[in-house]
């Protein structure tokens, strides 16, 4: 478009008032990129999640168990693939500070429930055979430069005194969510050393054959369990880890609240900065009509103008965030998919442009209403 | 030929019964009333007439940039006030040239760029942009001020470039309202030799609204603009001017 160049000119007029503009952009979309961060830091799991995949928990709350012999009386239950168990370890390294995920599997069923995970066969293997082996995932070995063969001493904070373990496995897999730092050991080992619990599980993963049998399934379990001193609650993975962010606060509201303030913010701000900059050049708009511009490309000149700002000062805002969560998570363990995902990006920048055409359309159609003897005269 | 009385035909420009009224307020105003006026191609008109009479209103009708309440302004066989939005932009570029007072150009380009404005609204490639911009720059006297900006050019200068701009697509007639007003004597007589030029070698029709008698000399033709309508006077009995003079 030859009139592309008279944008970009327009825009070096007033050279602080577009710089201000480009730093709204940036800044509120640098807010947007961290925020998305958080969200789907979150809702790690939501995306993920198979939707063939129920979580049992305890009722009353997380913390609570459900005992052992549920397996047996789940799988005989219709739509019922597998189930799986694990309990929450909740140890630390050293310090509380280096806090990650560990819990407690069950060695025979997990991978047969989840099959996103990669490991060695071999590496499984002596995993399987070692009662104090555990498995842990790339980003741990990569932080603590832990290696096949290296002991952990595990402070354990739930069931006291310090657990010894050998790293027996690194997993992998292909999923990016399922590459968090964390930490598996042997679910029988922590039963048989444990003093309290004995003979219960923290939570159930069960697979079950369709997807579209998963809110009966879930009904007919806690139904089952329904009136016992365990009563169950069964939802899918994806209710179970925004069951996780929801203890502390909806979080993601507050997320979506601030992210609109601060575009609707943007929007002001952009539209008022767009209008003057139309009235002062009404002169100028006046006589582009006079030789013979119309309407629409006059309209387009005043679009243009508010999108490339919108882009630029966005697209450079959105850079920003990306790198500053290259680091990872921020909070050593609490928020492990901690990163910007391309889809975010792709949002932001839509959003961005939206907000820059929406901010620039009023004044845009103010300048290609405008007429031509009007705009003259005001010179 | 020039005539007032409305009585001409075949002229370049023929304009019917013009009228133009204003609403401000509650109340009317009407500044141009059962307007006449017929101007073969290339003649060279001035108009003159007191502060508020409807001069810039006048030339803003004939150039199509306004509408009339009622009344017709034909132009070369068009009849302009019954074009609308993107054919009048059109046909103003093709036929249409404009001089302003203030210059009107745009500030953050270049002279070349100011002139070269209706040009892209044309399929002209860009050598033959150039070439035609180079022409129009060299007839004002500019080609050493191509790579200038409006704010390093004289006043005199910056209205030679609007002259360039307006001429650059060659249009038919030439639209000035008070191109000296903004202008000393000296600067002032360059714009008016450019704008004979225009008239006697590049035979442009000419409109020319101005305050200065001495400007006024140069047309062809004077018109005295007054209380809606136009009187032909000689250059030299302008303020003898009489309604019944009118029409010879
Ligand atoms: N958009 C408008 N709305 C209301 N009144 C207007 C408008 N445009 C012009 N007028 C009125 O019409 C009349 C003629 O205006 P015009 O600008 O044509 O005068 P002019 O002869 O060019 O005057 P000047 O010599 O001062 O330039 C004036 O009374 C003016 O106030
Ligand atoms: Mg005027």
């Amino acid at each position: 478009m030859k009139f592309l160049h008279l944008v970009l000119l327009n825009l070096r007029r007033k050279k602080t008032r577009t710089a201000l503009t480009l730093g709204s952009f940036l800044v509120a979309l640098f807010l947007f990129g961290l925020l998305m961060t958080i969200k789907t830091a979150l809702g790690s799991g939501v995306d993920v999640a198979g939707a063939n995949r129920l979580v049992v928990r305890n009722r009353v709350s997380l913390i609570q168990p459900l005992p052992l012999s549920y397996r047996e009386q789940m799988l005989r239950m219709p739509h019922i693939r597998e189930a799986t168990f694990a309990t929450w370890f909740g140890g630390y390294y050293q310090d509380m500070k280096n806090f990650f995920p560990n819990y407690a599997i069950d060695v025979a069923t997990y991978l047969d429930v989840y099959h996103e995970y990669r490991i060695d066969p071999e590496e499984w293997r002596a995993f399987a055979a070692d009662r104090e082996g555990c498995v842990i995932s790339p980003p741990l070995a990569k932080k603590f430069g832990w290696k096949i063969g290296d002991r952990i001493p595990l402070e354990a904070s739930i069931w006291g005194g310090t657990w010894e373990f050998n790293v027996r496995a690194i997993y992998d897999s292909d999923v990016k969510e399922f590459i968090t730092p964390e930490l598996w050991l042997h679910w029988d080992y922590l039963d048989e050393r444990r003093a309290f619990f004995k003979g219960f599980v923290g939570w159930y993963v069960v697979k079950i054959d369709d997807p579209a049998n998963a809110v009966e399934v879930a009904a007919a379990i806690d139904e089952r369990f329904a009136n016992s001193p365990w009563e169950s609650k069964t939802e899918t993975e994806k209710a179970f880890a925004a069951g996780f962010a929801n203890q502390i606060g909806n979080i993601r509201l507050l997320i979506m609240s601030i992210g609109s303030v601060v575009f609707f913010t943007l929007l002001l701000v952009t539209g008022n900065t767009m209008a003057s900059a139309v009235r002062e050049r009404t002169g100028e708009i006046g006589v582009l009509k006079t030789i013979g511009m119309n309407d629409s490309t006059v309209l387009f000149l005043v679009m243009a103008e508010s999108i490339v700002v919108a882009a630029v000062g966005g697209g450079a805002g959105l850079a920003l965030a990306k790198l500053f969560t290259l680091g990872g998570d921020p909070t050593g363990g609490m928020l492990p998919n901690f990163f910007l995902a391309g889809r975010s990006i792709a949002l932001g920048f839509a959003l961005a442009l939206a907000a820059g055409a929406a901010a620039g359309i009023l004044p845009a159609v103010g300048a290609m209403r405008l007429k031509i003897v009007d705009a003259l005269r005001r010179v | 030929m020039v005539r007032v009385d409305g009585k001409g035909s075949g002229a370049l420009v023929e304009i019917r019964s013009l009228d133009k009224k204003y609403r401000r307020g509650g109340e009317e105003i009407d500044v141009l009333r059962g307007l006449n006026l017929d101007v073969d191609a290339g003649e060279f008109i001035a108009f003159m007439g007191p502060s508020g009479s409807g001069k810039t209103t006048l030339l803003n009708l004939i150039g199509g940039l306004d509408t009339p309440t009622s009344g017709a302004v034909r132009i070369g066989g068009d009849e302009i006030s019954r074009l609308s939005g993107r054919k009048l932009a059109a046909w103003r570029s093709r036929h249409i040239g404009f001089i302003f007072q203030m210059y009107n150009l745009i500030p953050v380009l270049t002279a070349f760029q100011n002139v070269q404005l209706p040009l892209l609204l044309t399929n002209l490639s860009k050598a033959e942009r150039r070439k035609h911009v180079e022409a129009a720059l060299d007839l004002v006297g500019l080609s050493d001020r191509m790579r200038h900006y409006p704010r390093q050019l004289s006043g005199g200068q910056e209205q030679r470039v609007a002259i360039a701009r307006a001429i650059v697509a060659d249009p038919t007639i030439l639209l000035c309202d008070e191109p000296t007003g903004d202008l000393d004597r000296a600067a002032g007589d360059e714009i008016l030799d450019i704008i004979s030029r225009l008239s006697k070698e590049y035979k442009k029709t000419i409109f020319l609204v101005t305050h200065d008698p001495i400007a006024a000399k140069r047309a062809g033709t004077l018109l005295h603009l007054d209380k809606g309508t136009l009187l032909e006077c000689t250059a030299d009995g302008l303020f003898a001017c009489k309604p019944e003079d009118a029409g010879k």
